[in-house]
This record gives structure tokens, sequence and C-alpha cells, in this order.
């Protein structure tokens, strides 16, 4: 299973054929076993890894380290879970080190994104302070590269 | 100056490569999508990278000693003893420059004008033109399909004359991608014992094979290791090809004249490079695992889907290529990979650029990532397809 998970975290459009083929299983099985895995929820999803930038539209995003104050029963989850509950929110992750919470948000502007920190996660009564940052550039993202794509240097054919 | 008349007439008449047109027309064409290079894709782990750069930052910028490092050499033995059940002393041992220098100097070593070296095809260029460097003969042996392209005892005894020196083993194989199994290995050391026929055993893919059983070496048969020499080295099995380093380890007298050649052309391999390997023997058994895993499953994949348009291979059990039968075109090799190429944008090697046996064949390497072979293969298929030489199935 371990191995089907590593070969769809690299390329998730791969068909069921060629999976199996290199799992040596069958395309059922492999069909079965990604069943398997969804309904576990070690999937949680599929999503294509897009370049905004080189598609000409206009998307800004901030990551946002915060420092909140956990709760005695339920420590950062309570915490957590309102803010992922946010529709602008991409993603939240609980740090070691020295803040607490790192969320990041996606809007259309710098804007949106500032109003939406000044008045939907600052007010949150355990949020004690927001450091935003946006980001300016993406060099990689899923272990894929945005910017100089690695050409391929091998010349020697060997023979 | 006539150089025509000035050049060594053995080096002159060296089999020209006559690839190196093909792979200019294919360099040239910006889309061209290769499944050409004989080399790992991977970057060399970084642990070894660190331990290069380590070395230089330590200033260690010398020649070694002209064998290798000795720490180096035990690393060798230890690693041979642990991986390849083979038991050597660090006096055994030469570092070389690439396999292909290992290759060269038991070549030299042991070859004299006149004596017949039997070299099994289609392999590696390399063995054919070294031979007849020295004045020596090379006789070649058609590994055949049907044989999974393995070197049959028979083949061999029919091959052996009063004047046999060496034989090459060049398993796991380039371009076929074929393994010789213990009882394959046991039936070839069997003519070979009670002979006087020395071996050049070529494992440089030895860490590269796929299935339940590990590589066998031929010098770890009973008998074997006195009249072996095995060659190896850091290219393939740590993705460290632009390293140069290989080594030889055989019986010490012949090791010692290997050397004496070694420290008058070359002195000693490139000492950077001699440290990282240190390092790679050392604590990267498991990057090789990660690698193998990962070419093991693009090589399930490239030989279904070659398989699945009607391009038989058998299954090959090592190294990096698959080498498919490319007959249902009705055209030569070079004709079916030529047109490929100019039609499709898609390089791959004539079979027959590895000895004439290897006509009717194509060698398709899968060092390359998954996306790119799902390119390449989509390009392979249409070709058959616009041709008709693919029956619809489904
Ligand atoms: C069969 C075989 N032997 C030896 C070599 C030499 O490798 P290196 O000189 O990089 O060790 C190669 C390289 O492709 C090979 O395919």
């Amino acid at each position: 299973m371990e191995e089907l998970l590593h070969i769809l975290e690299k390329n998730a459009r791969l068909p069921v054929e060629d999976i199996a083929a290199m799992l040596d299983k069958t395309p059922a099985e492999v069909a079965a076993m990604m069943d398997e895995a969804a309904e576990k929820g070690c999937i949680r999803g599929y999503e294509a890894l897009i370049d905004w930038e080189r598609a000409g539209v206009n998307l800004v995003e901030a990551s946002i380290e915060l420092h909140v104050s956990p709760r005695k029963s339920r420590g950062f989850d309570e915490i957590a879970s309102v803010i992922a509950s946010f529709d602008e929110v991409d993603s939240v992750l609980l740090m070691s080190g020295g803040y607490d919470l790192q969320v990041t948000v996606k809007g259309r502007s710098f804007q949106e994104i500032a109003l939406f920190v000044a008045k939907r996660l600052s007010p949150l009564d355990d949020v004690l302070s927001t450091a935003t940052s946006f980001v300016l550039r993406t060099y990689k993202r899923g272990g894929r590269l945005y910017q100089n794509e690695e050409a391929d240097d091998r010349e020697c054919t060997v023979l | 100056m006539n150089y025509d008349q000035l050049l060594a007439p053995a080096a002159k008449a060296m089999r020209p490569s006559g690839i190196r047109k093909f792979f200019d027309l294919a360099a040239d064409m910006p889309h061209c999508i290769s499944l050409g290079v004989g080399e790992p894709d991977f970057k060399t782990p970084w642990s070894i990278r660190d331990a290069g750069i380590r070395s230089l930052e330590q200033g260690k910028t010398k020649y070694t000693a002209n064998a290798g490092i000795k720490e180096l050499r035990a690393e060798i033995c230890r690693y041979l003893a642990r991986r390849m059940d083979l038991e050597y002393q660090p006096e055994n041992v030469l570092v070389t420059v690439g396999g292909s220098e290992a290759i060269d100097l038991t070549i030299r070593a042991l070859v004299s004008p006149g004596d017949e070296v039997i070299i099994p095809e289609p392999c590696f260029v390399c063995y054919e033109p070294i031979t007849q460097l020295t004045g020596g003969v090379p006789v070649p042996i058609a590994t055949k399909a049907e044989d999974e392209f393995r070197l049959t005892p028979e083949a061999l005894r029919a091959a052996i004359t009063p004047r046999t020196k060496l034989l090459v083993l060049p398993f796991p194989n380039n371009p076929t991608g074929a393994v010789m199994d213990r009882d394959s290995l046991e039936a070839i050391a069997e003519v070979l014992r009670g002979t006087d026929i020395m071996v050049l055993s070529d494992e440089i893919y030895a860490e590269l094979t796929y299935g339940l059983d590990r590589h066998v070496s031929i010098a770890s048969l009973p008998g074997m290791k006195d009249r072996t020499i095995v060659v190896n080295g850091f290219s393939k099995a740590y993705a460290m090809t632009g390293w140069r380093l290989g080594y030889a380890v055989g019986p010490q007298p012949v090791i010692a004249v290997m050397t004496k050649i070694h420290q008058s052309c070359i002195m000693s391999a490139p000492t950077t490079s001699q440290y990282a390997a240190i390092t790679a023997l050392r604590s990267c058994d498991d990057e090789i695992e990660i690698m193998r895993d990962e070419y093991n499953r693009r090589r399930r994949y490239v030989v279904k889907a070659l398989n699945d348009m009607g391009l038989t291979c058998f299954e090959p059990r090592g190294a990096f290529y698959v080498f498919p039968c490319i007959r249902v075109s009705g055209l030569t090799s070079e004709e079916f990979c030529e047109r490929l190429l100019r039609e499709q944008e898609v390089a791959i090697v004539p079979g027959d650029a590895f000895g004439a046996s290897g006509e009717g064949f194509a060698r398709i390497s899968y060092a390359y990532s998954v996306d790119h072979l799902e390119t390449a293969m989509r390009r392979i298929r249409r070709f058959l397809q616009e041709h008709g030489w693919l029956e619809e199935q489904k």
C-alpha cells in the first residue's frame, strides 16, 4: 500500500493499468487498494499543481504565523479547527518552534488577505498574535520546480 | 601531413560508432524525447557528494596510492563480502577510472597478439575494440532471445579453441537486461574448469537486479576465483557516472600487472571521487535500494507497455534496459530507429549497435522519469499505429 501511495503522490493521473504493471498486481487489485485508501482517508484528495503566474491569473498567497492560547481540555485542536473551517484557508499546521500555528491563505489580492486577517483571524479570542508574510515567488511546490526546470544534460549514449 | 598514413592501423581500424550521426540528428530536434542514455537519471546521493566536498575542504587534492586509497580498498573488500559473497584482501583490489579502465587493463594485462577473446553479444561495445588494440582476436558468441540472452555452455564450448585466452562475461547485460543465475553460471564454470581460460566478469550492474535472487558473481563459484577478474564500479549502483570511479578485483599476480599499467597511464584514480566512494560503500545500501525499487517499477511498466503494443520483449532482470524485438515492422533495427526518430522524435538505440546478433531489436533505457517514459510510449504506439504494425486490440 505504501508503494502505491508513493506512486500516486508523485503522479495521481497514471492509469490504473500502468500502476498495476509497476506494482506487479492486477488493475482490479490496484483499484480496490485505491478505494480502500480513500475510504480510510489515507488519500485526502487529488489536485493539480498549477503555476498560476504562468497561467496569467492573479493570485496572492500568504503564510501567517499565529500565536494562540491552547485550551486546557482540547489543546490546540479547537482553535485549529475553527481556523481550518474558513474557506479562504488553504492549510493549517501545528508547528514546533517559535510559533504555534502556520496558516496559509489564498486570495485575489493583498487587500483581501489583509482584510481576512484583520477581520476574521485576529479577532478570534484565542489568537494572541499574527505575523503575515506574502509569497513573492514559487520556486518549487509538490516536488516540482516552477522556475527553471532542470534540463536533462546527459549526453553520453553508452553503447 | 598525411595523417592517414601516420595513424596506427589498429587504432584506425576501430569500429566507428555509426550511432553518432544518429544522435547528432536527435540533438537537432528540440522536442526529441530520448530513451537512449545509459546512465542513471538520479543524482548521486547527497551524503556521497558531501563526502567529496568535505575532502576538498580538507585539502585532499593530491594523487593517492597507485592502487587507490587503502581505506577505500578495504571498504571495497567489506562491500564485496557483504553484498556479493566474495572474499578478497586489499592487495587484490585496483581502483580505476570507471569500470571502463578496469576492462581495458584486464584485457591489456592478459591478451597477447593472436589470443582469442570470447565475447557474448549483444553487449557493451568496448570489449571488442580494446581486444583489437592489443592484437587479440575477438570471438563473438550470439546470445539469443529464446535463451533469454544468456550465454549457454554449448555455445561457449563451441567457441573455445587452443588460442582462447579470455572469456568476457557481461552480466547483468547492457543492452539486453539479461542476468545469469547461479545454475547458468555453474554450467559455464564447468566448461572452464580444467582449462587455462581467464574470465573478465563485468558486474557493473550487479546492484541492479530485479526479482527474488540477488546477483551472483562467477568468482563466488567453486574454483573460479583464481581465474576471474571481477570488474565493478560506482557509476550505476550509486548514480556516480561523472565521478569516473570503478575497480577490478582478482588474483594478485594479475592485479599487480594491471596496477603497473595503471601507474604508467593514469597514476591514480580521481582523489575526490575515492573519498566520496568510501562513504558510498559505508552508508548507502539504503540509497541503492530506493533507486533499484524505482527502476523496478519503471521496468515493469515499460515491459508491459511494449508487449501491449506488440514489441515483444522477454522480461529483463537486470541493468536498466529493455530490448524489445522490432521485427513486426519488417524493418532493420537501424531503419526502425531512424524512422521512429524522424517521425515521432523518439530516440532509441538500434540493437545491432551492440553486435550483429542485436539486429531485429532495439535498446530502450528506463533511466527516465515515469512521465517521460509515458510520453515516449505514447509516441512509439502512435508510430506503430500509423504504419499499421499494431493490430488494434479490445
Ligand atoms: C556493461 C558496462 N560495463 C562497463 C561500463 C563502464 O562504466 P564506468 O566506466 O562508468 O564504470 C558500462 C557503462 O555503461 C557498461 O554498460
